[in-house]
């Protein structure tokens, strides 16, 4: 397992696009005068999103000069959080939880599923730079599982068909509908709803949409 | 005054002291990795854990505060068992490669793993281990061994001011480093070497030299800047091999700088070992009879206002009072410490001072800098003032070059008339200075060398004076920082031109015009010995330096750490510092070459042994009797009226790491400069 | 069972719009500006009177986090964070409340900050939930816009604005102090206590830290009253609760309930019983991962609430009910667990960086049985030296499932190793 103390790979000059100037602009807004190192999370985010989903050692060294924070400062930041990544990562990166509420609904033949049709495994990325697969801890969908999230969103409900499905769709440049796989609208029983049943304004039939599981 | 029980014993604590000193005050010593007296509290070793009633976890004594009715217990086996468990966390990861390790023999791990260490390790899972970090050409690291206290992160980010280390990563991958492979870029890095209760940070020039048990350790003092800080000496036969800080809450606290602890290989390099004499042009090896014999020779029939001598900046109090008598044997009123030409006299005292004492920094509310550079002039200095700064107390204005000092400040431009502007109270700035109730200035040694030296100092005195610096005896803001550590016991001694006699500048032109003919150079360096003409010159001193380079006879004295001797720091503290091993060679200590030159020279000096010199010291100088301590000076009138010229103010050392002959001499030096480039006052860039 | 007109999140499951329209219909920002008239301390006392508890986990007393906010106003602001740091393995309650109920979040803020004197909220979405976090923003730009929630706040007078601040992928985050670092842009590294975050907090202000659940059910209980609260459940254990039901049951599910109801009896009403029948069950872990996991025979009579399922040698923690079938592994569920808690230590304190690395090591050897039965009682003694030792509380939740396997499922342990030396005789031989 490769540590996450490594240091950031070496990247061209960054700069933050006038719309991301902006946008980070916005975040700083939002905390008081002089706190402006609060907006470090976001502009990290921003950054990452802007830098092909990773963040360069320039990427690293234009934040702390923009928020006026110590590079070291920076660094300790993103080699804490795991959503920010160090090295280049496939366009779609797929990651399935393994935690145990997933794992009891069958994570390790998602995972199988990932590997039988990309030909990688967990911390992998697929030749073309395609897709990288890993492992995630819980992400917190845990009656939706087995789950999966790809870029911004959650796929649920998923079998390994499902999963084939989305990655599919995927590599053709479609975008797969997210969310529960399996029908369901949100985290309701998929055998009819046990509760709400009665509320007004609320249509009864709406707990069928779950229907079939 | 919070009253509780530790261990059953009913004791009463200053308000704001933490458990873990509540307990140190009653003779209870808690073990711990990460708590340091003088860093910021991180809590995380979690070695030093200690029972109190009605909390049913132990709790982190380095952390909580003493409070009223606390019962707390150190020694119960819950402790104890806390304790053991701590140090078997720290001691999976750690390798056991003590019998490698430098830290061996004074490692914090080690001594505490005797009281709370397992007889085996329990843990049959591989170790960790992690990369070696660069740090630079002075701290090694070993980074498996680090226990993650963050001791090292603390000082850099908040007493070297350099937030420059960090902790990357998380959980067991938790990395201290620097990330981007940099050395650290701090004059006082070297001190998490001393910080680090375990091998990971070890000093690179010492690798592998020597166990602690081997060495003998020597109390002393450091001659690198002015400031006089407590070091230890530690030699192993005629080997300085290094050099520690002591604690003196006064000057250094417990810090030193990178110069003071490394610069100690150049002690060993470029060394007079012998006596020279200069035959057909060149130098020669010679007997101490036939040196002195040349002098005489050479001395015979000049007069005495032919006759100079100027005194370097690592020389002790004791030669320099020698050297004068002597001169005032042979009539020549033609003397100077002040190798740099600085505009100050040799009284009163209170003019060359650093009158509010260096721990008055501690108290000010408001500093005005004055052509220095703190960071690089007295870099333990800057650290205080670093410390006060932090503390939100403290307001901070520079005239001069600006420079990265590791705390704000407001410019007030280079050129230094912008102190008659305070003066006038023409600037924001000097309202600050009068609302403060401590205000103080330092004035460092590059505006004195100006040719309006001066008519700066006298500017800065009226400052001191308008804007309420000097409070009688309560207080006085005015300060001198010098940079030698030798100029303030000069100074003291009188050793500057007595009636009609020239200064630095005089005697040099002089030799130039041929109007002096023999020149004394004891232990003087920093002066243009192109401008010696055709003056015969006598060079006393260590190092085979510039002075050595241009001497007639060569007379090897010994270094700061082969002599007992007195030191006078910037304050005016009066410091002894003591013999730590021989000199090399032939060379000798200089008190006693000097007896021995004037017996030569037919005018020997009334002292047969060190102490008869002391008493002289002590005849030429009261303050020579208070030792450890500051005689405060009493305020008078000094400098001179005069026009100061707009000419901008200009740094006061060019290189941090080439100050003397001893740093020049230094092999870790040359690799600092490497590191950090030519120019170190130029490394930490501009401010702002 | 809870009557679904005692029900405080009506769209749990987003049938209806989460929009300030919907929310509207459904009662939410009805006459907030009259509870906001009532005044600081009665914002307070009715929350005090409902018995509410922290929904994050420990389950402090809210009102009585609230009152040790400042009560003189000083320079220094205060503010109440909005822990939406959801992660414990199990739990995605929050996740509904942002995405479906996001309006009753931006309300209880209001009334949350009126009651605590402060003006600014801050609501710490983990960065994985980036459509939360999305949700959640539309929900406050609406309210902004309405003038619900801004310089004059419901036309009450009283000044509110919130933000949301998404994190990065840290499950220590959700340790409040922790949650202040990271919004203060540092790692997530828990801070020492004292100073407390009520004195303390958030840019060294006093700051009040609280669950999104807890906050979110605030106006309800203003609206309803606080005895309606605590009418619900048992005395210390009031009100209703989001139980999240996942693992070997048919219909995993996440629920409102009340306080205290038997834990059997939610699983076979709300998620279609444990998978292969009430018998097929194995174990239980009750409150998210860092609860110790609860055999068949305890299972049958607990009731889901504080008391009960502490006097179960377990927790309620985020009500996170996460069922094993007789199929399950459970030791290989709990050395997953163990290797997510050495992934999320913030490596600042020595018992849990370097413990939880030891404890995963072993585990994933029992798990195959490759251990001695002595390192039974090591790893449970290594536990004991993580316990109680650290700043935070994640160096106990990597003890406590442990502890529980351990306490409940010894035979298993041991089977297991002799299973694995056996095989290994069998080899030799």
């Amino acid at each position: 397992m490769s540590s996450r103390a490594e240091i950031a790979v070496s990247g061209p000059p960054f700069a933050f696009t006038e719309e991301n100037l902006a946008e980070a602009e916005r975040h700083i807004a939002k905390y008081p005068d002089g706190r402006q190192a609060s907006a470090l999370l976001p502009l990290l985010h921003l950054a990452q999103r802007q830098n092909a989903g990773f963040l360069t050692l320039q990427a690293l060294d234009y934040i702390a000069a923009f928020l006026q924070m110590a590079p070291i400062r920076v660094y300790e930041v993103a080699t804490f959080y795991t959503m920010f990544k160090l090295h280049p990562m496939g366009r779609h990166h797929v990651e399935v939880c393994t935690n145990v509420p997933c794992w009891l609904r069958g994570s390790d033949d998602i995972l199988a599923a990932c590997r039988q049709k990309l030909g990688i495994g967990p911390g992998e990325t697929t030749a073309d730079g395609m897709f990288t697969v890993s492992e995630a801890e819980c992400l917190g969908a845990c009656v939706n599982a087995p789950m999966m999230q790809i870029g911004d969103d959650y796929y649920e409900d998923l079998t390994p068909e499902t999963t084939v499905a989305i990655i599919e769709a995927l590599a053709r440049g479609e975008t797969p509908k997210p969310g529960s796989q399996s029908g369901r609208r949100g985290a309701e029983p998929a055998g009819g709803l046990t509760s709400l049943t009665s509320m007004p304004g609320e249509p009864a039939e709406a707990g069928k949409s779950g229907g079939e599981a | 005054m919070p009253r509780l029980t530790i261990d059953g014993q009913e004791v009463e604590v200053p308000a704001g002291l933490t458990l873990l000193q509540a307990c140190e005050s009653v003779g209870i010593e808690i073990p711990r990795f990460c708590y340091h007296e003088r860093l910021a509290i991180a809590g995380n070793c979690r070695m030093c854990l200690v029972g109190m009633q009605g909390s049913p976890k132990p709790i982190a004594s380095c952390a909580m505060p003493a409070a009223d009715g606390m019962v707390v217990q150190t020694n119960t086996p819950k402790v104890h068992a806390a304790r053991k468990g701590v140090m078997e966390f720290l001691l999976i990861n750690h390798p056991l490669d003590c019998p490698i390790c430098d830290q061996g023999g004074e490692c914090d791990l080690q001594d505490q793993a005797l009281y709370y260490g397992f007889d085996r390790g329990r843990y049959h899972e591989n170790k960790r281990a992690v990369s070696e970090k660069n740090f630079g050409p002075l701290v090694k690291t070993f980074m498996t061994r680090c226990i993650h206290c963050t001791r090292c992160i603390r000082f850099a980010q908040d007493v070297a001011g350099v937030p420059e280390l960090g902790a990357t990563g998380r959980g067991e991958d938790m990395e201290v480093t620097t990330y981007v492979r940099k050395a650290l870029s701090s004059e006082l890095s070297g001190n998490i070497i001393d910080l680090c209760p375990v091998g990971a940070l070890t000093s690179k020039p010492y690798a592998f030299v020597a166990r602690p048990w081997e060495l003998s350790k020597t109390e002393s003092i450091d001659v690198m800047d002015a400031l006089g800080c407590n070091i230890r000496i530690d030699a192993r036969s005629s080997e300085v091999l290094r050099v520690l800080p002591r604690v003196n809450e006064d000057v250094n606290e417990e810090w030193i700088s990178d110069k003071t602890r490394f610069s100690c290989d150049g002690l060993r390099r470029q060394r007079l070992d012998r006596p020279y004499v200069r035959e057909d042009g060149k130098l020669r090896p010679a007997t101490w009879n036939e040196a002195f014999a040349r002098i005489d020779a050479k001395l015979k029939g000049v007069a005495g206002e032919r006759i100079a001598a100027i005194a370097g900046d690592l020389v002790c109090a004791e030669s320099m009072l020698l050297l004068k008598r002597l001169m005032e044997g042979l009539g020549s009123p033609n003397i100077d410490c002040r190798q740099d030409g600085a505009a100050l006299p040799a009284g009163p005292r209170s003019a060359y001072l650093f009158n509010s004492r260096i721990a008055g920094i501690d108290k000010a509310d408001a500093l005005l800098l004055i052509g220095t550079n703190p960071r690089l002039e007295a870099s333990v200095l800057n650290a205080r003032v670093r410390k006060r700064w932090r503390s939100g107390e403290l307001k901070v204005a520079l005239i001069g070059p600006a420079g990265e000092l590791t705390y704000e400040y407001e410019h007030l431009g280079e050129d230094p008339r912008a102190l008659d502007a305070l003066v006038a109270g023409e600037h924001a700035f000097s309202q600050v200075l009068r609302d403060a109730e401590r205000p103080m200035l330092i004035l460092g040694q590059a505006p004195l060398t100006r040719p309006d030296g001066a008519a700066i100092l006298a500017a800065a005195r009226r400052l001191a004076d308008e804007t309420g610096m000097i409070l009688g005896t309560r207080w006085n803001g005015f300060n001198i920082l010098h940079t030698a550590a030798a100029r303030v016991a000069g100074l003291d001694l009188g050793f500057v031109p007595g009636q009609g006699g020239r200064d630095v500048e005089g005697i040099l032109s002089g030799a130039q015009a041929g109007e002096i003919d023999v020149v004394y150079l004891l232990g003087a360096d920093e002066i243009d010995t192109g401008r010696l003409g055709n003056a015969f010159v006598v060079y006393q001193g260590h190092h085979g330096d510039a002075g050595a380079h241009r001497a007639d006879v060569i007379l090897p004295g010994a270094a700061y750490t082969e002599k007992d001797a007195t030191w006078v720091n910037t304050e005016g503290r009066v410091q002894r510092g003591f013999f730590a091993c021989l000199p090399p060679g032939q060379a000798r200590e200089d008190w006693a070459i000097l007896r021995a030159l004037s017996e030569v020279l037919g005018r020997p000096l009334p002292v047969t042994t060190l102490a008869d010199v002391r008493a002289l010291l002590l005849e030429a100088a009261p303050t020579f009797g208070t030792l450890d301590a500051v005689v405060p000076a009493a305020w008078g009138e000094f400098g001179e009226a005069g026009a100061i010229d707009a000419a901008p103010l200009l740094p006061a050392i060019d290189n941090y790491y080439l100050t003397n002959a001893v740093c020049r001499a230094s092999v870790t030096m040359a690799k600092c400069v490497a590191t950090f480039g030519d120019d170190a006052s130029m490394k930490t860039g501009t401010h702002g | 069972m809870l009557k679904d007109q005692d029900r405080i999140f009506t769209n749990l499951y987003g049938f209806g719009e989460p929009g300030v329209k919907g929310a509207q219909a459904r009662g939410d920002w009805d006459n907030t500006k009259d509870l906001l008239a009532r005044g600081r301390m009665a914002i307070q006392d009715e929350v005090r009177k409902s018995g509410l508890r922290g929904r994050g986990g420990a389950g402090f007393v809210t009102g009585m986090k609230w009152s040790f906010m400042p009560k003189e106003a000083s320079d220094r602001p205060h503010y109440l964070v909005v822990n939406a740091d959801e992660g414990e393995p199990g739990t995605c309650k929050d996740r509904e409340i942002m995405r479906h109920e996001p309006h009753k979040l931006v309300e209880g803020c209001l009334l949350a900050c009126a009651a605590m004197g402060a003006h600014t909220a801050y609501v710490y979405v983990r960065g994985e939930f980036y459509r939360e976090a999305q949700a959640l923003e539309a929900a406050i730009d609406q309210a902004r816009e309405a003038g619900l929630i801004g310089p004059d706040a419901c036309g009450s007078g009283w000044a509110f604005d919130m933000h949301v601040h998404r994190g990065a992928g840290a499950y220590i985050c959700g340790e409040e102090t922790a949650l202040i670092e990271s919004i203060e842009g540092k790692k997530g590294q828990p801070r020492l206590k004292p100073p407390f975050p009520a004195n303390v907090g958030l840019f060294g202000c006093p700051t009040t830290v609280n669950n999104v659940e807890t906050i979110a059910v605030v106006p309800t209980i203003m609206r309803r009253g606080g005895d309606w609260f605590a009418g619900i459940g048992r005395p210390k254990n009031t009100g209703t609760k989001l139980f999240n039901i996942s693992g070997h049951v048919n219909n995993p599910c996440t629920v409102e309930e009340e306080m205290g109801i038997p834990l059997k009896e939610l699983i076979e009403r709300h998620a279609g019983g444990v998978r292969g029948g009430w018998n097929n069950l194995l174990a239980i872990i009750p409150g998210g991962a860092s609860v110790p996991a609860m055999p068949k025979a305890v299972c049958e009579t607990v009731r889901m609430d504080y008391d009960g399922l502490q006097q179960a040698k377990s927790g309620l923690g985020t009500a996170a009910v996460i069922v094993m079938d007789k199929s399950a592994d459970l030791v290989r569920a709990i050395t997953r667990f163990s290797r997510f808690y050495k992934h999320e230590s913030c490596g600042q304190c020595t018992p849990c960086r370097e413990g939880t690395g030891w404890l995963w090591r072993v585990m994933q050897r029992l798990s195959e049985g490759r251990a001695r039965v002595e390192e039974i009682d090591l790893l449970d003694q290594v536990t004991r030296q993580i316990e109680g030792h650290t700043i935070c509380a994640l160096g106990d939740a990597a003890a406590w499932p442990i502890q529980g396997l351990i306490r409940n499922f010894r035979p298993e342990l041991e089977r297991r190793i002799a299973e694995y030396q056996a095989s290994q005789s069998k080899q030799a031989a």
